[in-house]
């Protein structure tokens, strides 16, 4: 295991997590805080496996117990402002989605990113969230209709509900 | 998954499930898989649909912060994957130290090499230190040395090259045997300096040498107690480690112990080491 190996893996780990929070200081955050719990397990890392697949798994883990301890009682911003201030339509488009992201369910929302944005397989996804894999593909179903729902019934909208969310 | 048997009128095959849809869009389909799946698409309107819309989104997922990873890691980010690529290093090294005793005598008992024409084979005195824990401490203690001085910046050694005279005699002295210092330099390799070192025989003495990249090897040597080898004039055998953090070639020259390690691939070491036994 070397230093390059890992630095390899930050920037995949950054858009994931940026697609997750929806927040790019957020998303650093979760990622930092991955490879500081990374450093304090390394001894639970078999050397020769899937350095990927054990990084996300963190990440993962540390996502969720974040959600559960803020649970209920914030309202979460989302970061849309540097979007704004250069609006062109593959902004708008990526800003849409990233919004009704936003509005599924964590654990809906992360087996949509890894199976689409990371290309995971399933059994790899029922790895990283600790789920049968049942269960993952239920999740996946609801978060493509879901979001398919969401997108269909965002463009044009003003002052989109999803900028601001109870949780 | 089994082809429609086209000599049979088709029944009206069963609609896609979701689990089929997911892996047409996430392409994790065999080209069979595929095919199969997408005749009984054609007569499915409304999974066809679906299928489109995921596909779209899917695609729309995959460009979404694409431009994260184009930018430069963050410094913070940076710092902590070098935190954790250290602590693993080090995790890594505890854990070899630990397996090192089995791995030592594995190395010991697995193929000598075949240099037979210069490399003593079958020779006592080298057998006997493989046998021997003073053998396996020399070998070990060598790693360990060569892990914690070789990184050092400031005081890599005690006696710089310059007073090479001094150096020389100073460990001749303590060693109890008139040392020379081999030259490397046909290999790229200059004397750095040399310090003195506790071993559990007795003085030990490390060499250390770097090349013009910086990257540096050491030699440790020192008598191996007698009990431990019945040292033969002329009797030599060299010794190929790698399990250890960095690689190494341990040989026994008339009751004294050298071990070359360095950070290199096999071939450099081997013909540094070659140089220093020929010299020496």
């Amino acid at each position: 295991m070397d230093r390059s190996e890992l630095i390899a893996q930050i920037p995949s780990l950054r858009r994931y997590a940026r697609a997750l929070t929806g927040n790019a200081w957020a998303a650093d955050d979760l990622v930092q805080d991955t490879l500081e719990r990374a450093c304090s397990k390394w001894r639970l890392w078999m050397a020769g496996s899937n350095l990927r697949a054990w990084l996300f798994t963190l990440m993962h883990n540390l996502f969720v117990s974040q959600q559960r301890r803020s649970a209920g009682r914030f309202t979460e911003e989302l970061d849309v402002a540097p979007e704004l201030m250069a609006p062109d339509m593959a902004m708008d488009l990526s800003l849409d989605l990233q919004r009704c992201l936003m509005r599924l369910p964590e654990e809906q929302r992360a087996v949509l990113l890894l199976a689409s944005l990371q290309d995971m397989s399933y059994e790899e996804i029922a790895k990283v969230t600790g789920v049968p894999m049942g269960t993952v593909m239920s999740r996946l179903s609801r978060a493509r209709r879901r979001l398919h729902e969401l997108m269909e019934g965002a463009p044009g909208r003003p002052a989109s509900p999803a900028l601001r969310r109870l949780k | 998954m089994t082809l429609p048997d086209l000599a049979m009128p088709a029944p009206t095959p069963p609609p896609l499930t979701d689990d089929e849809l997911h892996a047409l869009v996430d392409g994790r389909l065999s080209p069979a898989e595929r095919q199969s799946l997408e005749t009984r698409l054609a007569q499915d309107a409304s999974a066809a649909a679906t299928l489109a819309a995921w596909r779209q989104q899917r695609e729309a997922l995959r460009g979404l912060h694409g431009e994260v990873l184009e930018e430069p890691v963050p410094a913070s980010l940076l710092a902590a994957a070098q935190r954790t690529a250290a602590s693993r290093q080090q995790i890594n090294q505890w854990w070899r130290w630990g397996g090192m005793a089995a791995g030592v005598m594995l190395a010991f008992g697995m193929g000598w090499l075949s240099h037979g024409q210069w490399l003593g084979l079958q020779n006592e005195a080298a057998q006997s230190l493989a046998k021997s824990q003073a053998g396996r401490d020399f070998v070990r203690q060598a790693m360990v040395a060569h892990a914690v001085y070789s990184p050092e910046v400031r005081h890599p050694v005690e006696v710089t090259a310059a007073e090479q005279d001094h150096l020389v005699q100073w460990l001749s002295r303590r060693l109890g045997k008139p040392l020379k210092v081999p030259n490397l330099s046909a290999q790229g390799f200059e004397l750095v300096g040399g310090r003195l070192l506790p071993g559990n025989g007795g003085a030990r003495a490390q060499f250390m040498f770097q090349n013009s990249s910086g990257e540096r090897v050491t030699l440790y040597l020192g008598a191996l107690d007698g009990a431990a080898t019945q040292p033969r004039s002329g009797e030599t055998a060299f010794r190929f480690v790698a399990d250890g953090p960095v690689p190494g070639f341990y040989w026994v020259d008339r009751g004294f112990g050298y071990a070359l390690a360095g950070k290199l691939p096999r071939e450099g070491l081997m013909a540094l080491a070659q140089a220093v036994y020929q010299q020496l």
